[in-house]
């Protein structure tokens, strides 16, 4: 049987392993950044990067968000005609949507969609030995490959939560007014009305940066670190779908403290 | 003692070590400028790492390697990158980049590092892919291509920025017979018409000792033997000739290291 001291011995393992793997994730990050500059002159790369890791995702996006959106609007109504109160169904579906639903369930959504094809491919890149050729032709692979899918994720990431959160408030139209019958001038007032550009908007642009900015990070992270092998490239590609979302959760919770946790 | 100006690359006191297994021990090598250097072992012996550390991606435990006159392991990164520009690799299965076809891959260290205009560029890669024969593959993804023809469009690649040495990594592994009679002709006659120094890691010994002109052993993390294919064959060392001509048992054991076997047998897993 293992003794007490083993165990603590493989807690301190985890725990500096943990630590290790976050130091290098820093360091890449930092290298990530300073290759940034340089692409302002071949925004090209990012350009194509921004397609395939933003424009792929579209599909998944828009179907996504006209059904989270649908379902907002029925359970909406549901509670509010109770009180008497579904004129405001617009608000409830905007807010619920710009301020939590639009960016945490994008970068869910991202990180399976994008973040995984994204670890996958650096992965695999690596296993082929490609990265290795990239560096003995004297190019930077971090700059070349990392840097520009780094910033094509954190450039999509918003604009795909912006796309959410529109879509939902489609399908909560579709559904309260066109269903049942909120009255269709009552849905798009209240929500001009009680919908704020810089607490609710805003904020929202906020979380979903952010949430790009980790999604991405750790993908490409996953990706560069992977084991150059089958199984290696596997897990990576497992640990940045489950790291990336509990990290979105969690951040998640921590933003929406900072940002609305005052009233 | 040769003069070092002729020397290209050069490994002095080399160690190297993986976790806690010696790769490299104290060695010495020496590649002359111009000719065709030929590094061989059993598979393990770090033949693929020697070529990693001469292009600075690992860092030696101890020694120098010196490329050029330029001590890798002392350059700063930009001078490394500098220094690598001057240096052509072959990797084993090609590496090429997959998601782009043939000529853009020859042409990609072309536009990474210069600002030739296209129509230039274009010249270039079409007269590095006419050199390998595979002109006519321009349009093709690198998923189409067989293993021998990627090692061609790497090797076209390799070129491309007109190094003074490649080092090739274990070239040869799984080719048939023609397309390893295409790249054994192909690396002797490049090194010969462009004067660059090429450095091969091989354990296929005819195809190798057919072109290079020099030939280390590596075993054990020891130089065991060097010298040409003709000092080779007669080499003192019983290692070196059962290395060279591929017996089955010799100083390199047929048997794993194990515990006696019929004591193995008889303990009957009880053990």
């Amino acid at each position: 049987m293992k003794s007490v001291l083993d165990h603590l011995q493989t807690l301190g393992q985890k725990g500096t392993g943990f630590f290790e793997r976050l130091g290098r994730a820093s360091i890449l990050f930092a290298r990530i950044l300073g290759g940034a500059p340089s692409l302002f002159l071949r925004f090209s790369l990012v350009v194509q990067q921004t397609y395939s890791v933003g424009v792929l995702s579209l599909l998944i996006i828009l179907v996504s968000g006209l059904f989270v959106g649908m379902v907002l609007g029925l359970q909406g109504y549901n509670t509010l005609v109770d009180f008497g109160a579904e004129e405001s169904l617009g608000v409830v579906v905007s807010l619920s949507l710009v301020r939590e639903l639009g960016p945490v369930v994008t970068a869910l959504l991202f990180a399976g969609r994008a973040g995984s094809a994204l670890t996958a491919e650096i992965g695999l890149m690596k296993a082929t030995e490609q990265l290795s050729a990239m560096e003995m032709m004297a190019i930077d692979p971090i700059r070349r490959v990392l840097t520009p899918r780094f910033l094509a994720g954190v450039i999509s990431m918003p604009l795909l939560a912006a796309i959410f959160s529109a879509v939902g408030v489609i399908g909560g139209y579709f559904v309260g007014v066109g269903l049942l019958g909120v009255d269709d001038g009552a849905y798009w007032s209240q929500m001009q009305a009680k919908v704020d550009l810089y607490d609710d908007l805003l904020n929202g642009v906020i979380k979903s940066f952010v949430f790009g900015i980790i999604v991405t990070w750790i993908a490409v992270f996953e990706g560069y670190d992977a084991t150059p092998t089958s199984e290696g490239v596997s897990r990576a590609t497992t640990r940045t779908v489950v790291h990336s979302s509990l990290a979105i959760l969690a951040m998640d919770f921590i933003l929406t403290a900072l940002m609305f946790g005052e009233h | 003692m040769s003069n070092s100006s002729d020397i290209l690359v050069s490994a002095r006191g080399l160690s190297f070590a993986r976790g806690s297994r010696q790769i490299f021990n104290d060695i010495d090598i020496n590649i002359k400028r111009g000719s065709v250097t030929a590094i061989m072992g059993p598979s393990g012996t770090g033949k693929t790492t020697l070529l990693r550390l001469i292009g600075g991606q690992l860092q030696p435990d101890s020694g120098t390697v010196t490329v050029d006159g330029e001590a890798v392991h002392a350059l700063r990164r930009g001078q490394l990158y500098q220094l690598r520009k001057r240096m052509g690799m072959l990797f084993q299965n090609g590496a090429l980049l997959t998601d782009m076809n043939v000529f853009d891959n020859v042409a990609f260290p072309l536009r990474e590092h210069t600002d030739l205009p296209e129509r230039l560029i274009r010249n270039l890669v079409l007269m590095k892919l006419h050199a390998v024969g595979l002109r006519g593959a321009r349009g093709l993804m690198p998923s189409e291509l067989s293993g021998g023809m990627a090692r061609r469009v790497a090797l076209a690649r390799a070129i491309a920025l007109d190094p003074m040495m490649i080092m090739y990594d274990e070239p040869f592994t799984g080719q048939d017979p023609i397309s390893l009679g295409v790249l054994v002709r192909l690396i002797r006659l490049l090194n010969d018409a462009l004067g660059l120094t090429s450095i091969i890691v091989s354990h296929d010994i005819a195809e190798t000792a057919a072109i290079a002109d020099d030939i280390y052993l590596l075993s054990g993390g020891k130089v065991v033997a060097h010298g040409s294919a003709e000092d080779l064959k007669q080499s003192g060392s019983e290692w070196a000739r059962q290395f060279i001509q591929g017996l089955p048992d010799g100083p390199v054991p047929f048997h794993y290291p194990a515990e006696d076997y019929a004591q193995d047998l008889l303990s009957g897993g009880l053990a």
